[in-house]
C-alpha cells in the first residue's frame, strides 16, 4: 500500500467516510445529534480518541501482537486498549484542564464503545497501513465522522418544528436523512480511489 | 498446543493487567478530590469521597433518585436541583432539560460529578425511600381471589409515607420462575401505623408476583420492600372528594380514609367501589362503618353483574352514570381513582364532561 497519507486523510473524510459509507458509530450519532453544540463536542472527542487509540493500537499490534503470535486476539486486545486509554484520557483531562473537560471530556465515556473507533482500528490492520498512514486515516475518519454528525445536527434542528409523520419522529427520520446524505457522499467516490 | 494456548492467554492477560495497573495508579493519583460535603435540602450534611457522580454518591448513601438508563444520561429521570457546586451545565444534560429547568439549576444527577462541596435539593419524599426488610405477619383472605398481607418492618423499623403511596415488593424465585421480580402495590394500612405495611393483592392469572403471594408466601417469611413512591395522595384542601376504585384498588383508598379518620375531616366524600358480583365485595362493614365516622361520607358499591335479590343492587352496571348524583360543585371537587386503565379513562372522561377540572383528577393506574 503506497498511498500518500495526505490523500488517505482526505479520502477518509469524503470518499470513504466511516459513518456514511460503513455506517459505523451510529448509536451515539443518532442519540447526540439533537443539538449542534453537543454534536460538536462529541465530534472533537471522536477525532481525538480515534487518533490516539489507533496510534496506540498500531504500536500494540506490530510490536506486541505480531512478535508474540497472538494476532488472532486483536479484537479483544484492541477493545481493552481503547477502553483503558479513553478512561486514562478522561482522568487526565478532568484533573488538569477543567474547561476542556466540560467541552470534551464528558463525551469520552460515551464513545468508549463507539464502533467507529474499533472499526477504524480493524481497517488499518486489514489495509496494512503504516504508522503515518494510520494516523492520517484515523484523524481523517474522525473529522469525517464529525462532519456527518454536524450535518445531521444542523438538519435535525431545522426539522424539529416541522410536521413529520408520527411513526418517523426521532431515529426514523434521522436514518432517512442519513441515507440521503450517504447517497450524496457516494458522489465523491470517483475523486480518489481508496478503499 | 496446550503450551501455545497458555502462553497466548498469558500474553494477553499481561497486556490487560499492565493497562489495568496504569489505570489504578492514575485513579489513585489523579482522581483525588478529597472529602466533599453534600448538603441536602439545607438539612442534612453528609461527607463523601469526591470523584463520583452525584447519582452514585447518593446511592451509596442510600438515597435513591430514580434512574432508568443507569447513569448514561439518556433517560432524564435523575433530575435534581443543584444549588451550588455542580459546575457548569454540561452539553450532555442540555437536551433533557427545558429552558425553565436550566434556569432553576435543575441538573442530571448522573452527569454532575461531586468534586467539591455541593448543595442540592431533592423532594423530601425521595429522602424517605428506603429498602425495608420485613417479615410477613399475617395473610388474610378477603375474597376468593384477594388477600391482605401484613408485613412487619424489621430494618429499618419505621416507614414514613403519605396515605395513597405505594411500595415495591420483591418476590423470591419459585417454581419455574428463576429470578426475583419487583412489583408495585399500594399501601392499604394507615400512615400512623408506621411499623407495618399492609398490601391488598388480587390474584392475577399467570401473574408472577401475585401467584407467588397467593400460593407460595408463608407467614414468617422475610420479604424486601422498597418505597414509598408515588404522588397519589390526598391534597390538603376543603374540596369535595370522590373516590373511585375497584378490586384491589381499594387499598390506597382504605389507607386514605383510615388516615382521615385519625386526623378528622368535614369534607363531603363519596366512594364508588366497582366490582363484578357480590362475591367480589370485601371490607364492606369497615367502609359502611365510615359513614358513621365522617359527617358526610357515602360508600356506594356498584356491581356490574347483579341478581335482583342482591343487597347491593340499587346501582349496577358501570360507575359513570352515578357520578353526577353525588356531584355538588364540580369546580370544587377532587377525584381520586385507582384501578384498571380502561375504567380510569372512562371515569375521567365522565368527570371532565361533568366539569371537574383535569388538574383535580388524581389517579393511580394498574396499567
Amino acid at each position: 500500500m503506497h498511498i500518500s497519507p495526505f490523500i488517505l486523510f482526505w479520502a477518509a473524510i469524503f470518499t470513504s467516510n466511516v459513518l456514511l459509507t460503513n455506517f459505523l458509530g451510529m448509536c451515539s450519532y443518532l442519540s447526540v445529534s439533537r443539538e449542534m453544540e453537543s454534536s460538536f463536542g462529541l465530534g472533537i472527542a471522536v477525532v481525538f480518541v480515534l487518533t490516539i487509540t489507533c496510534a496506540l493500537n498500531w504500536l500494540v499490534y506490530y510490536y506486541l501482537l505480531v512478535p508474540l503470535h497472538i494476532v488472532y486476539l486483536q479484537y479483544i486486545i484492541f477493545i481493552i486498549v481503547i477502553a483503558a486509554s479513553v478512561q486514562l484520557l478522561e482522568l487526565i483531562i478532568e484533573r488538569f484542564t477543567p474547561t476542556l473537560y466540560y467541552t470534551l471530556g464528558i463525551f469520552l465515556p460515551l464513545i468508549t464503545v463507539n464502533c467507529a473507533i474499533f472499526g477504524v482500528a480493524l481497517f488499518m490492520i486489514i489495509r496494512q497501513y503504516n504508522f503515518l498512514q494510520t494516523i492520517a486515516y484515523a484523524t481523517g475518519s474522525g473529522i469525517g465522522w464529525m462532519l456527518a454528525i454536524l450535518m445531521l445536527a444542523g438538519i435535525r434542528t431545522r426539522i424539529k418544528d416541522k410536521m413529520i409523520p408520527a411513526g418517523l419522529v426521532g431515529p426514523g427520520i434521522s436514518l432517512i436523512v442519513t441515507g440521503i446524505m450517504a447517497l450524496a457522499f457516494v458522489g465523491f467516490s470517483g475523486i480518489v480511489n481508496v478503499q | 498446543m496446550l503450551l501455545q494456548i497458555i502462553s497466548d492467554i498469558g500474553a494477553s492477560a499481561a497486556i490487560s493487567i499492565f493497562l489495568a495497573l496504569i489505570l489504578v495508579f492514575a485513579q489513585k493519583y489523579l482522581n483525588t478530590y478529597g472529602d466533599c460535603v453534600v448538603d441536602i435540602n439545607n438539612k442534612k450534611q453528609i461527607t463523601v469521597k469526591g470523584g463520583n457522580s452525584l447519582l452514585n454518591t447518593l446511592n451509596d448513601q442510600q438515597i435513591y433518585l430514580a434512574s432508568a438508563c443507569g447513569g448514561r444520561g439518556s433517560c432524564g429521570a435523575c433530575k435534581c436541583k443543584v444549588a451550588e457546586g455542580g459546575g457548569p451545565l454540561l452539553p450532555t444534560e442540555k437536551p433533557l432539560l427545558s429552558p425553565k429547568e436550566q434556569q432553576d439549576n435543575i441538573r442530571l444527577a448522573c452527569q454532575v460529578k461531586v468534586k467539591s462541596d455541593i448543595k442540592i435539593h431533592i423532594p423530601e419524599s425521595i429522602f424517605n425511600i428506603r429498602k425495608f426488610v420485613s417479615v410477613v405477619e399475617s395473610i388474610t383472605d378477603l375474597t376468593y381471589d384477594i388477600k391482605a398481607v401484613v408485613f412487619r418492618l424489621k430494618e429499618p423499623a419505621k416507614i414514613d409515607f403519605k396515605a395513597g403511596q405505594y411500595v415495591q415488593l420483591e418476590t423470591k424465585p419459585y417454581g419455574k420462575i428463576k429470578q426475583t421480580t419487583v412489583r408495585a402495590y399500594s399501601i392499604s394500612s394507615k400512615p400512623e401505623d408506621d411499623t407495618l405495611v399492609e398490601l391488598i393483592i388480587r390474584l392475577v392469572p399467570e401473574g408472577i408476583c401475585t401467584t407467588w403471594v397467593h400460593n407460595f408466601l408463608q407467614v414468617g417469611e422475610e420479604v424486601n420492600l422498597t418505597g414509598p413512591f408515588g404522588d397519589f395522595y390526598i391534597r390538603d384542601t376543603q374540596a369535595d372528594m370522590i373516590f373511585i376504585a375497584g378490586g384491589s384498588g381499594k387499598a390506597p383508598i382504605k389507607s386514605m380514609l383510615q388516615h382521615l379518620q385519625v386526623v378528622g375531616t368535614n369534607r363531603k366524600m363519596t366512594y364508588f367501589f366497582g366490582a363484578r358480583t357480590e362475591k367480589d365485595l370485601y371490607l364492606t362493614e369497615l367502609f359502611k362503618g365510615f359513614e358513621h365516622v365522617f359527617p358526610d361520607f357515602q360508600y356506594i358499591p356498584v356491581l356490574s353483574k347483579c341478581d335482583d335479590a342482591g343487597l347491593y343492587c340499587a346501582r349496577s352496571g358501570y360507575i359513570m352514570p352515578y357520578i353526577k348524583e353525588v356531584l355538588r360543585d364540580p369546580q370544587n371537587t377532587e377525584a381520586y381513582m385507582c384501578g384498571s386503565p380502561g375504567m380510569l379513562e372512562a371515569c375521567r372522561k365522565e368527570l371532565r364532561n361533568l366539569g371537574v377540572p383535569d388538574n383535580k383528577i388524581y389517579f393511580d393506574s394498574f396499567g
